[in-house]
């Protein structure tokens, strides 16, 4: 089985988002940049399929030279080889189309993706790139086994979840449940020094054109301080949720 | 030209979302000089959507389609969508809806936002404000394509009344072997439970409670008010509580009008998927817990204490 893994390289979840040149970009100074937590559990997978049933592993990013030190991270972790689309990721539709012809070239079975990447949120890379590629795709995947051509999943559903049974060439979205939390794997020593050597491919970009423009950026307005309530005093904030909040 | 409005339903019941985005569709249809018009799948009387300004409903009834599947009503949607010369299709950013929109984009040729957050600041060019770094800010973002997708995220336009004397259409939609290569096997959902996608009111604890035995009260307090139930991350790391109930940055959202937390610290990565939540109330011993910042009601005070006394005073207070 081929598996390719995209990788969205993103603030550290406690960065503090600022914006710079009249709020019209992210301002990176001082930011940590990470695996997107929810590729992580992607990637994980991946590595389970890799030790138990026998795959390879690539992982993918759209991204200028900037992100390359994320995707080193990704083959510390033990992906086999990694490629970077040498393009600015304008918006989701313009990555969606590149990992498309990533994904034709490579001829992969699995696509594992995340269900969203924590900076724009935008949860549309994966759909996206199963509608270009018509591939079955499940989204918010939290379970996944693979037989033959054959895949069992399983998506978050609003208070539950539910079974899907579907087949390769599949594009997966994953996020915590694909993998637990305690699976995730840290680099290691070992895993930093073999992935200085694994291959990191840079290729060019096919043309496709962005089809929406971020402008500028806000933060939400400052809020007001906190009413406290005295904790003998129970019947006071009833009265403040109900009469003054009006959501009682 | 038309404004296409995807009302989602289960069981052949509409989502609350659903007359949100009817609500929205008529205002931005309003803005474009065009109609709206609703789709419904498997739902018997869509009349209701008439009260939120729905002129037009097309109703799809397929027993092909009886439970949600993404890839089916992306083609039912782009099959609507061209009969109706949409010009922007709006969809809920639920978890159907952001499963969804993305393939209705594509087939569409359309340019896609998610969670967008108000009607369009203009039409031309068509600007939405959406989220962005996890609710730690907003973008403002243009859409440049002749056909428009707008994910509306939960609880940001609200519900309006606008009643309209509407029509339903049926609609006989084409649905392909491929368009079903995804197929649900099961279910599993708890039944007579508030979600926490659709509740008002989320009661939310974390590891102040200091283990899973303690969960009675939250129960408790949430079936008082209605309220679904939800945790922080280590709670469900730990096992203590079900995945399904992790909020924040890396689980679920939340939107609700009213958010009480119980012994939450109020971490980054909590605080954001949960800002979008209108009153806050946070219930936490230590004062100097940062959720003290986010919130707008607070008790200093144990958990153990205060949580009884609530449910004991709003059981009272339900009554009067
Ligand atoms: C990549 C990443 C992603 C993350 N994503 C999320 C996420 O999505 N959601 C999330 O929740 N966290 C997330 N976290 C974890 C987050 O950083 C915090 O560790 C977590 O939110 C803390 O949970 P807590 O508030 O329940 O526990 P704690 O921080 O341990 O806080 C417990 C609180 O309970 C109070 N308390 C103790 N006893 C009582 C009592 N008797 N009565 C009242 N209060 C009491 C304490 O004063 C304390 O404030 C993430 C972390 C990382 C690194």
């Amino acid at each position: 089985m081929k598996i390719l893994v995209c990788i969205s390289h993103v603030p550290d979840t406690t960065s503090k988002i600022n914006f710079k040149e009249n709020d019209t970009k992210f301002d990176a100074n001082g930011v940590q940049f990470v695996i997107n937590p929810y590729d992580e559990f992607s990637l994980t997978r991946a590595m389970w399929f890799k030790e138990k049933q026998g795959a390879t592993v690539t992982v993918v990013n759209v991204g200028n030279a900037t992100t390359e030190p994320t995707l080193r991270k990704a083959l510390a972790i033990g992906a086999d080889d990694a490629i970077r689309v040498n393009t600015e990721a304008l918006d989701g539709f313009l990555v969606a189309k590149q990992i498309a012809e990533v994904v034709k070239k490579g001829d992969y079975d699995l696509v594992l993706a995340g269900r969203e990447s924590i900076d724009y949120n935008g949860g549309m890379v994966p759909g996206m790139l199963a509608s270009i590629l018509d591939f079955n795709f499940v989204n918010g995947c939290i379970g996944l086994e693979i037989d033959g051509d054959a895949a069992t999943a399983s998506r978050e559903i609003d208070g539950g979840n539910e079974k899907i049974s579907t087949n390769l060439p599949l594009i997966i979205a994953g996020q915590k449940g694909l993998v637990e939390e305690k699976d995730l794997r840290i680099p290691n020593m070992r895993g930093i020094m073999m992935a200085r050597k694994k291959p990191l491919s840079v290729i060019e970009p096919v043309e496709v054109s962005s089809q929406t423009a971020t402008t500028s950026f806000e933060k939400p307005a400052a809020k007001g301080a906190v009413k406290l309530v005295d904790a003998d005093n129970v019947d006071e904030l009833i009265n403040l949720l109900h009469n003054e909040a009006k959501v009682i | 030209m038309s404004v296409l409005v995807f009302a989602d339903s289960s069981e052949g019941k509409f989502k609350k979302s659903a007359f949100e985005v009817v609500s929205y569709g008529k205002k931005i249809a309003e803005q474009l000089g065009s109609n709206v018009v609703a789709v419904t799948i498997n739902v018997a009387d869509a009349s209701e959507l008439y009260t939120y300004g729905a002129e037009k409903v097309v109703s799809v009834s397929n027993d092909q389609i009886t439970t949600f599947n993404a890839k089916a009503y992306a083609s039912v949607l782009k099959q609507i969508a061209s009969k109706e010369n949409a010009s922007a299709v709006i969809i809920d950013s639920s978890i159907d809806g952001l499963y969804l929109a993305p393939m209705v984009a594509v087939n569409l040729e359309a340019g896609y936002a998610s969670n967008v957050v108000a009607l369009p600041s203009s039409t031309s060019p068509f600007t939405v404000k959406r989220k962005a770094f996890s609710n730690k800010a907003f973008s403002n973002t243009i859409i440049s394509t002749d056909v428009k997708i707008i994910g509306l995220a939960k609880n940001s336009f609200g519900v309006h009344e606008n009643p309209v004397s509407g029509t339903t259409e049926s609609f006989d939609a084409q649905i392909t072997d491929a368009d079903l290569g995804v197929k649900s096997v099961s279910v599993d959902k708890a039944t007579g439970k508030v979600t926490i996608a659709d509740a008002d009111i989320v009661i939310s604890a974390g590891r102040g409670l200091k283990g899973p035995e303690n969960w009675g009260m939250i129960e408790e307090l949430a079936e008082v008010l209605g309220a679904a139930t939800a945790c922080s991350k280590p709670v469900s790391d730990l096992g203590w509580r079900p995945h399904g109930e992790h909020v924040g940055q890396t689980g679920k959202p939340v939107a609700s009008n009213l958010y009480i937390a119980i012994g939450i610290s109020g971490a980054i990565q909590h605080l954001a998927g949960i800002n979008a939540s209108k009153v806050k109330v946070v219930i936490n011993t230590d004062p100097e817990a940062p959720f003290f910042k986010a919130a707008d009601y607070g008790i200093v005070g144990d958990a153990f204490e205060v949580v009884p006394t609530l449910i004991e005073k709003l059981k009272a207070f339900k009554q009067s």
